[in-house]
């Protein structure tokens, strides 16, 4: 691949969340504080000491975040990959299988779609144990609905090309077909999907969390220290803007890798790249 | 039989009550057949056998679970959501309040985003690839990577703490005027319009670049109508469509945006109501708000499907 | 009465092109345009795919498709520059000087409107006549091109006629305001061949009784011979030859046009069937979804190195009739038996080897190669499927396909973006070869093709077929394409085998209607032959 072809928006993305990555792989030691340490004053303000200020009982505000990035990253992580590994391989099964098989699928991921994602997650969520693995499966299986009808979509369009059809005809396998002939295909709309299913399980994810459903303190994450730091901005102290401030950063540069991805969609020879 | 429009669109009504039927089965499932013994949930880890059991004979816990769902449908039909369990009074008191309320904030948002989003849409396409367009589609990246509640207490902290502009808790009550309830939700609402304004003008754009693609704008064009006349009569027929279809689907999204942003402000709706009560592990509550959802979401989808139906030319002029 | 109507000298189009992750850069279309046409007069504008023809006829309205902008020279019409006038200028030119028709009139047209609507809104627009006036106008123009129940088909919608009737319908549009020049831009094309003919004697009725001028866009050159008065010929945005149609027809001074003139001429000497055919066909009859029949009782045997030409227009059933015999569809009755022995109705029930013996190339070489894979993979995985050969052995086997279908090894590595159409279409003929099958399965391999690269296939197939000594079941639409290349010849229509036989006899005489219209509606390069064709036909085509 070419360095050079790469737009500057896509480098500022790729740049921006390799920086994430960074610091939730790194957070405990590159952290100043501990995660749970109360080291200073009540909301104090930004300072050389506390280069983001302190939290609502005084814990080291950048420490939190640093180990924030790591809760969220890795359960939005563990869900997306979760979501998609389920969705794309029923919907292409759907795709390539046909007739009822695709029939029940289909009709089963309506019907789960018919109901709001945020407030089915409530549901189940208002009975079922709240641990880190309840989270990543409702989050996972709920999300998969979307990528099973974009993937059983991108396969179906692929599915009735002329070479699919000489593949057929040459007997080749379901293996070879969905590996072979369709993934290469559909590999750019479903990376740059992939892009997407991560910022929208970010989000999800602080949603919960900011409703007081999803990580439990003193756990840190950024949804939850929203929460937390959320009375401080009416006295003016804006601790709870800064994990919200964070999420927007780190989805808008996967947003602007995803959509990059997808621009380069018509390059038919970069199956390469 | 009748015209076929009538029988497609009898057709989308009645698979959209099918889907409805199923989503409140779903719904039921969601919260009774899951692991985890509600009467226990309730009542916590360290409640006495005696106790769960006690709790389970009152809620009919002990009935088979589809007897439990169908007496819970029938009361829903004659419009009894149940009783909470946290304070044991009807459901349905509470809830008729706080729909309204809900109601009347998504449907100023509705009321200020839709014009505002088709009319940039429009300008987005008319200056297709120049810096106005450019400038809108920045400014969508960016809000759609907004969570709710970031931008809520953004607003907050700028208009309504540092500026003082709007209140930053939006506490409604029936003694307020409408020039007062206005200003209490000014915050609410702008929050709601940010975050579907962006999807919503980026769709319209891409549903009318979609039509002003077609072979006979050019027809239109090489007729020398004048380009106002070619969207008139051309292609504003033909994209109205796709573009009410986009309005449903995100007003749709709308529902779901209502409950975090209900939250922030502690305004009194139905999606407060539902994160409280989720909370507070109160299962008839969360059935019957989810329920209502659910079926205002349905409803707005059906709307959207009919709506597209009726307006295609092949389907109300059958061959 | 000699003036000029339309004259454009030394004209130059360009275009800028965004190839993905490249920098956009400026082309240029076509060059050193220049021509005149007189009042009343008809120019063909023709040339293959990439000649810039469309583009040229459009320049007539000074109009750019897409990102083409005329960048230089005149374009006169009416004693005007066109491309000086402004866009008021432009808008009282367009729609009342000069109109135009184009290839897909079922896309041109707004399905929201009612055809009547549409066909007087220039006239209306201009300020030309009163609302009733215009209607009686269209409807006499409706009656003149033979469109059915002319006083009520302007209240139908676009999508409740038929594609033949709305190519009719675009032309009164395009007449209706009585513009001094109308802009064919290949109307024909996109229809069968027997309606082809109907509307084409349409266009030119209109044409002469109207004495509108008109620039005739076409790639078929035996069409554009029956319609003009004179011929410009393009390759590659540049003037080859320009001159009176019975001079381009008849004696062509460049060797383009000599072999443009010449193109369909490939002889084959027909083959006499042998002892046992390879393919029996017997009574096949098979429908989509158990409702609608689309094919019926149709027997027909192939035999081995031969060809069987399936001829017919869309919906004929001849595509259904290989999807029968590939299994894809397996059929309601009847059998198929390859080399005596029955072969299973359904694809998942065939052997690797009945697969193996049994190849199909299709009409778009470009949706039938996987954008992802490398030519050598491509040929290759037949290799690897059905032989098991891997690595040097396959590409040494791979190169050998390569040097058969005339492309050599170079283009091993390439991916099919990389070909040019002529190119991907032999790729595909390699990669069937490479499975060394008894019969190979042509739709319509050739139709997507321009004239002279459809030569070149047609020709490597009848090479390959001496080599090879592999069948061919060919389907196609294009009767001159059936003369060339079959042994034996099979008409089809709505589903039924009309007429089948060897070559020499089917196509003597006498004939049944529908092979009598089939074969009347190829065009031939030969001037006065549409009105000879028009005096003797006796059956009305499918597509009206």
């Amino acid at each position: 691949m070419n360095f050079k072809r790469i737009p500057i928006s896509a480098l500022v993305g790729i740049l921006a969340t390799s920086g994430f990555l960074f610091i939730a792989l790194f957070a405990p030691v590159i952290a100043p504080y501990g995660m749970a340490e109360i080291v200073g004053d009540v909301w104090e303000p930004m300072s050389d000491k506390f280069w983001l200020g302190t939290d609502n009982i005084g814990r080291d505000l950048l420490t939190r975040m640093m180990y924030g990035a790591r809760t969220t990253i890795f359960i939005a992580g563990v869900a997306t990959i979760l979501s998609f590994g389920l969705g794309s391989v029923l919907g292409f099964t759907a795709a390539v299988k046909g007739g009822w098989v695709d029939m029940v699928m289909s009709r089963a991921v309506d019907l789960l779609m018919s109901i709001p994602t945020l407030i089915f997650a409530l549901v189940v969520l208002s009975v079922l144990p709240g641990n880190l693995l309840t989270l990543i499966v409702v989050m996972g299986i709920l999300d998969s609905t979307r990528v099973y009808r974009l993937s059983r979509a991108v396969a179906v369009d692929i599915n009735v090309m002329d070479y699919v059809e000489a593949a057929r005809l040459r007997g080749e396998g379901l293996r070879w077909i969905i590996f072979k002939e369709i993934l290469p295909n559909a590999l750019s709309p479903l990376v740059a999907e992939l892009g997407l299913r991560f910022i929208f399980m970010i989000l999800f994810l602080s949603s919960l969390s900011f409703l007081g459903l999803g990580i439990q303190p003193p756990e840190a994450d950024w949804g939850s220290m929203v929460k937390a730091n959320k009375d401080g901005i009416n006295f003016g102290i804006p601790a709870a803007l800064i994990p919200g401030f964070a999420i927007a950063i780190l989805a808008i540069s996967v947003n602007l890798v995803a959509d990059w991805i997808l621009n380069r969609t018509s390059d038919l020879k970069g199956g390469r790249g | 039989m009748g015209h076929p429009i009538l029988n497609l669109v009898a057709q989308r009504i009645a698979l959209g009550c099918l889907l409805l039927l199923m989503a409140s089965v779903l719904i039921f499932i969601g919260t009774q057949i899951l692991p985890g013994d509600i009467a226990q949930s309730i009542l916590g880890q360290s409640a006495t056998p005696e106790a769960v059991a006690n709790l389970r004979k009152d809620l009919g816990l002990n009935d088979p679970a589809y007897v439990r769902y169908f007496t819970w449908l029938s009361g829903v039909l004659q419009g009894d959501l149940g009783v909470a369990l946290s304070n044991g009074k009807p459901i349905a008191q509470a809830v008729g309040q706080r729909l309204s309320n809900t109601l009347f904030l998504a449907g100023w948002a509705a009321l200020i985003s839709v014009p505002l989003a088709v009319l940039l849409g429009l300008l987005a396409v008319q200056y297709k690839n120049r810096w106005p367009d450019k400038l809108i589609s920045g400014v969508t990246l960016t809000t759609i990577s907004l969570p709710e509640f970031f931008l809520g207490y953004l607003l907050i902290f700028f208009i309504s703490v540092q500026l003082r502009w709007f209140p930053s808790v939006a506490i409604i009550n029936d003694s307020m005027s409408l020039g007062q309830k206005l200003n209490t939700i000014a915050l609410p609402v702008a929050v709601l319009v940010l975050v579907v304004l962006a999807q919503m003008m980026r769709m319209t754009r891409a549903a009318i670049l979609n039509v002003m693609q077609s072979a006979y704008i050019e027809t239109a064009e090489l007729k020398g109508i004048t380009p106002f006349q070619v969207i008139r009569k051309h292609a504003f027929p033909n994209a109205i469509a796709p573009i009410i279809n986009v309005i449903m689907l995100n007003l749709a999204y709308l529902v779901v945006g209502v409950v975090i942003v209900e939250v922030v402000f502690a305004y009194p709706g139905m999606g407060q109501y539902l994160v409280d009560h989720v909370s507070k592990r109160d299962v008839p509550v969360v059935q019957a708000c989810a329920l209502i959802f659910a079926s205002v979401y349905i409803s707005l989808n059906i709307v959207a499907d009919i709506v597209s139906i009726v307006a295609n030319p092949r389907l109300r002029h059958p061959k | 009465m000699a003036e000029n109507l339309l004259e454009i000298k030394n004209l130059k189009i360009g275009a800028t092109v965004y190839p993905p992750g490249e920098k956009p850069h400026d082309i240029t279309i076509a060059q050193e345009i220049s021509l005149t046409l007189k009042k009343g007069q008809v120019m063909g504008l023709i040339g293959e795919s990439g000649a810039g023809k469309s583009t040229i006829g459009l320049s007539a309205m000074s109009y750019g498709r897409g990102g083409v902008q005329l960048t230089g020279g005149e374009v006169i019409v009416n004693g005007r520059d066109i491309l000086q006038i402004g866009a008021q200028g432009l808008r009282e030119l367009r729609g009342r000087e000069v109109t135009y028709v184009s290839q897909s009139a079922a896309a041109s047209f707004n399905p929201a409107m009612r055809l009547m609507e549409q066909v007087i809104e220039t006239t209306l627009l201009h300020g030309l006549s009163t609302k009733k006036q215009a209607e009686e106008r269209a409807v006499e123009l409706f009656a003149a091109l033979g469109l059915p129940d002319p006083e009520n088909i302007g209240n139908r919608y676009p999508h409740q006629v038929s594609g033949g009737q709305l190519q009719r319908a675009m032309t009164a549009m395009a007449l209706c305001p009585k513009p001094d020049l109308i802009v064919f831009d290949e109307p024909t094309t996109a229809l069968d061949v027997t309606t082809q003919i109907d509307v084409l004697a349409a266009i030119k009725k209109a044409i002469r009784d109207t004495g509108v001028a008109a620039l005739y866009i076409t790639h078929d050159l035996a069409v554009v011979a029956q319609v003009s008065d004179e011929i410009l010929v393009l390759r590659h945005g540049r003037m080859v030859e320009h001159g009176t149609t019975e001079h381009i027809i008849n004696s062509p001074k460049e060797e383009y046009t000599q072999q443009l003139v010449s193109a369909h001429s490939i002889q084959h000497e027909e083959k006499k069937p042998t002892e046992k055919p390879i393919l029996s066909v017997e009574n096949i009859s098979a429908s989509y979804g158990g409702a609608i029949k689309v094919l019926s009782n149709v027997s027909v045997d192939i035999y081995p190195g031969q060809t069987l030409a399936v001829v017919g227009e869309s919906g004929s059933g001849k595509s259904t009739l290989a999807r029968v015999i590939t299994g894809l569809l397996p059929p309601s009755e009847g059998r198929i038996t390859f080399e005596g022995e029955e072969l299973s109705p359904a694809l998942p029930e065939r052997s690797i080897e009945d697969l193996r013996q049994l190849q199909m190339i299709y009409q778009m070489a470009d949706v039938a190669m996987n954008p992802r894979q490398t030519v050598g993979t491509i040929i290759g995985r037949p290799l690897e499927l059905y032989f098991g050969m891997r690595g040097a052995e396959k590409r040494k086997r791979v190169i050998e396909l390569l040097d058969e279908i005339e492309m050599g090894e170079k283009f091993i590595d390439r991916y099919p973006a990389e070909l040019s159409g002529g190119q991907k279409q032999r790729v595909c003929i390699a990669r069937s070869l490479a499975a060394k099958p008894k019969l190979i399965i042509c739709d319509e391999v050739t139709s997507a093709l321009d004239p002279l690269v459809a030569d070149g296939i047609l020709k490597l197939l009848l090479d390959l077929q001496k080599v090879e000594d592999v069948a061919y079941l060919f389907i196609t639409h294009d009767l001159a394409t059936v003369k060339s290349i079959s042994d034996s010849i099979a008409v089809m229509y709505q589903g039924e085998l009309v007429r089948y036989g060897q070559k020499s006899e089917v196509l003597a005489p006498p004939f049944d209607d529908y092979t009598d219209l089939l074969l009347s509606s190829v065009p031939e390069m030969k001037l006065g032959w549409l009105e000879e064709v028009i005096a003797h036909r006796k059956m009305e085509s499918a597509g009206n």
